[in-house]
């Protein structure tokens, strides 16, 4: 049943580009695609899984997914950014690493370099080619040359993370991790050439739901329930990082006159003589906090605020997928009261568009809400991993500036200790 | 602004003036260790009191002066008449209040008191009995050029005690970084604030998010309320810095007072050098009558050249009153230099005290801000760690 609701999603010509049928783990899955949360039992694919798992600890650090992991056969990471200079221009190409089992793949591992070009025509086709499914945001794709450093080290790294997670949610998806863009992605020598794809190209455009022209119906109400809650969530996470980017504009001003107080400090200190030492203690206390502080600052724009707008990005994808499921509805609705008509008139059967598209809308609302459920789990486990993240930098800073303080209060007391055993003595 | 003198008054008296402090302005310029700088310069105007009661309105005389040159003019006077109550000036610098706006001495509002405070010193001194015949005091109000300077070199002592001196500096040291310090201080506790009470908002949002959720509804709404307290724990942290700032503040005036016992000790010092060159030129002056040679140039030598020798009686007449001016002169240099060795010995032993008192008092001082500091970083902690725990159960 479940092959037949995707065989009729795409048109029979790409279907005979499968090489084979999935693996049987997709069997265990339910009916609305969403994956198996209980582990699968014990299997030679499971135990290879396992395996991997503990030769790459990085796949699962960040991964909201280690619920599932037993039951993965497909990883993929993106590192390693090297700067490419040609005649015509300068560009980061990244190292995408694949480990699977799966025998839609040739080999167990690949390994190919691509640039951010390539991870957008990755999303565009699959976009394309999965219209019902919600395809995970890329991180910005313009940036306003001479006010950000496309080169940098910060902002290689920050594209970077946001292009892996974009991989790895896309690997983690039931439908997507099978979609043979990815494949070509993630295993073509060169993907410019684009030789074999070009078929592929050509027929990911014919299955583009074309239903412009349509009038727009009701939302049902699980749809606008989801639609609203993106507007409040999306409300929200602006807010956010307003706040967040204005505790980093607070914070930065501090650091600076936290600076300047802490070298008040040393210059007193050379004018005093008991004193000197306490003093220039208080003074390097100061500048620890300082370095504490930055790195603070540096941790929250690294990590904390590519995050937020990753999600801003993804609420976005979202409504545009709820867009086109509305205008799927449209098509369906409004070819099916065309056709009641004329049955009404001159008595025609129901013609075997408007049910082909009725199973187009019965297909989208269930891939859609598939994949909200799927993503309202990743937006918990994310958004926990994300304030967690913020509290535990923040309490790193304090933990870092107390330390510093201990130590210099255990040496003040020791000495007022030394200096009063000589009073007495 | 008119002035009210009871006493008699020379041609010059500043009591003859009006005068006032009409405005002040900021200018950049170059200070004595030639670093760049922003002061205030204030206007003094002066206008004969006659004109202005004939009716007659002539422009007023002016010129511009800083705070450092009414300085210079107070410690002349302090110098000049040891017996006399000298008016005060206003205070040299800003409060150190956290939550004033600005606490600097650029800020209009302090200006503003300041020129107010520095007419009303001015008003003072020129109705003073004493004090306004005072020729430094006319020069000041009247003449624009810098001889304050100068004269303030002039009584500088030729050998004042070498530690007394170096104490005088320490003194300006201690009151500049302490001055420095709590300035500081002031400026980053305006900021903590800042970054503190913004957290605040993150309370508000988690509260407005977590009602359009369901399973992450409960930790983020206790998350905000950590928040919130996180905002208003800054108040109770900072509360507690000012007991530091007084501590650092009583060692700032603490300088005022230390300076000012070193500079007793360049009075008393001065006073005996004056006294002892005194009495030196009066030996001379009986030594030249006495003996007839002339070994210094004086006016009366050059008139008894020109004009003949005078008579043997005026002669012994003026060799006893300056016996008699010796004796007076010797007694005087016995009696300043009991006292400048009073002073140095006593002096010298209260300031070792104070120094060691210093030493105990600050270093607690500072011991009580690391512990506040480290009670800040654990509430910190704790108030994070509440809220993680809160992000957890999301």
């Amino acid at each position: 049943l479940l092959m037949e609701k995707y065989q009729n999603a795409v048109s029979p010509d790409l279907m005979s580009l499968f090489v084979s049928p999935p693996p049987p783990a997709q069997e265990a899955s339910l009916t609305n695609g969403a994956p198996v949360e209980t582990p699968s039992p014990a299997s030679t694919s499971s135990l290879f899984n396992r395996l991997q798992l503990d030769d790459d600890p990085e796949a699962d650090v960040r991964d909201p997914y280690t619920e599932t992991a037993e039951t993965r056969d497909l990883f993929v990471t993106v590192d390693d950014p090297k700067k490419h200079v040609s005649t015509m221009e300068t560009y980061i190409t990244y190292r995408v690493s694949t480990k699977t089992s799966r025998v839609e793949f040739d080999l167990p591992e690949y390994c190919v370099r691509r640039r951010y070009q390539d991870f957008d025509w990755l999303r565009m086709k699959l976009e394309d080619s999965q219209p019902t499914h919600l395809i995970p945001p890329l991180p910005e794709k313009f940036v306003m040359k001479g006010v950000v450093d496309r080169f940098s080290e910060e902002f290689v790294e920050t594209r970077m993370k946001a292009l892996d997670k974009f991989l790895k949610r896309v690997a983690d998806h039931p439908v997507l991790s099978f979609n043979p863009h990815l494949n070509a992605f993630l295993t073509a020598k060169d993907l410019n050439k684009r030789q074999g794809l070009a078929l592929l190209t050509k027929v990911g455009e014919s299955v583009k739901h074309v239903a412009g022209g349509y009038k727009l119906r009701p939302r049902p109400a699980e749809f606008c329930a989801m639609g609203e809650y993106l507007d409040t969530f999306n409300q929200k996470l602006g807010t956010i990082d307003r706040i967040a980017q204005r505790i980093l504009k607070e914070q930065s001003e501090y650091l600076t006159e936290l600076r300047e107080y802490g070298t008040v400090y040393s210059s007193w200190a050379a004018s005093e003589e008991e004193l000197r030492r306490p003093l220039e203690g208080v003074g390097g206390c100061v500048a620890t906090c300082c370095g504490a502080l930055d790195d603070l600052g540096d941790g929250m724009s690294q990590d904390f605020l590519p995050v937020l707008r990753e999600y801003v990005l993804y609420v976005e994808s979202m409504k545009n997928v709820l867009r086109k499921r509305d205008q799927s509805q449209a098509e369906y609705e409004g070819r099916l009261e065309a056709a009641i008509l004329r049955k009404q008139e001159d008595r025609t059967p129901m013609p075997a568009e408007v049910e082909k598209c009725q199973d187009k809308v019965e297909c989208f609302n269930a891939d859609l809400k598939a994949d909200w459920e799927r993503w309202q789990s990743n937006k918990r486990q994310d958004f926990k991993l994300l304030l967690t993240g913020m509290a535990d930098k923040n309490i790193r800073h304090y933990e870092k500036c107390q330390a510093a303080w201990e130590s210099l209060l255990t040496v003040l007391q020791d000495k007022q200790a030394e200096d009063k055993t000589h009073e007495t003595n | 602004m008119l002035c009210d003198v009871t006493a008699p008054v020379a041609d010059e008296a500043s009591a003859l003036m009006e005068i006032c402090v009409a405005e002040a302005e900021k200018r950049n310029g170059r200070n004595t260790v030639n670093m760049q700088e922003t002061f205030t310069v204030y206007l003094v105007e002066t206008r004969p009191m006659d004109a202005v009661a004939e009716g007659r309105n002539p422009a007023p005389d002016s010129l511009w002066r800083r705070y450092s040159e009414f300085e210079l003019l107070r410690n002349y006077l302090l110098v000049t008449y040891p017996y006399i109550v000298v008016p005060p000036l206003p205070e040299k610098r800003a409060e150190f209040v956290w939550h004033k706006l600005s606490a600097d001495n650029m800020d209009p509002d302090f200006v503003e008191r300041r020129r107010i405070g520095l007419e009303n010193f001015l008003l003072r001194v020129a109705s003073h009995p004493v004090l306004s015949n005072d020729k430094i005091l006319h020069h000041f109000l009247t003449e624009a050029d810098s001889r304050l300077r100068a004269l303030s070199a002039t009584f500088r002592v030729r050998n004042p005690d070498k530690r007394f001196m170096e104490m005088k500096h320490y003194s300006d040291e201690l009151q500049s970084h302490t001055s420095q310090l709590l300035r500081a201080r002031v400026r980053v506790a305006d900021r903590l604030y800042g970054v503190y009470k913004v957290h605040g908002n993150y309370g508000r949002v988690f509260s407005e998010w977590s009602a359009v959720e369901k399973e992450m509804g409960d930790g983020l709404q206790s998350a905000g309320h950590h928040m919130d307290a996180f905002a208003a724990s800054i108040d109770d942290i900072l509360e507690e810095e000012e007991h530091y700032a007084d501590q650092l503040k009583e060692y700032l005036f603490y300088a005022e007072a230390l300076r000012a016992v070193c500079r007793k000790h360049e009075l008393t010092q001065f006073e005996l050098e004056m006294a002892s060159q005194d009495l030196v030129s009066k030996k001379q002056q009986h030594e030249e009558i006495a003996t007839g040679i002339v070994r210094t140039f004086s006016f009366k030598g050059m008139t008894n050249k020109l004009f003949g020798q005078e008579a043997p009686e005026q002669r012994e007449a003026r060799l006893k009153l300056l016996e008699e001016l010796i004796a007076e002169g010797e007694e005087t240099v016995k009696e300043k230099t009991v006292e400048c060795e009073e002073h140095v010995d006593r002096a010298w032993v209260d300031m070792q005290r104070f120094k060691e008192q210093k030493d105990k008092d600050l270093r607690e001082a500072l011991i009580n801000y690391a512990v506040m500091q480290i009670s800040m970083c654990k509430k910190g902690t704790q108030m994070w760690s509440n809220a993680k725990d809160c992000f957890l159960k999301m």
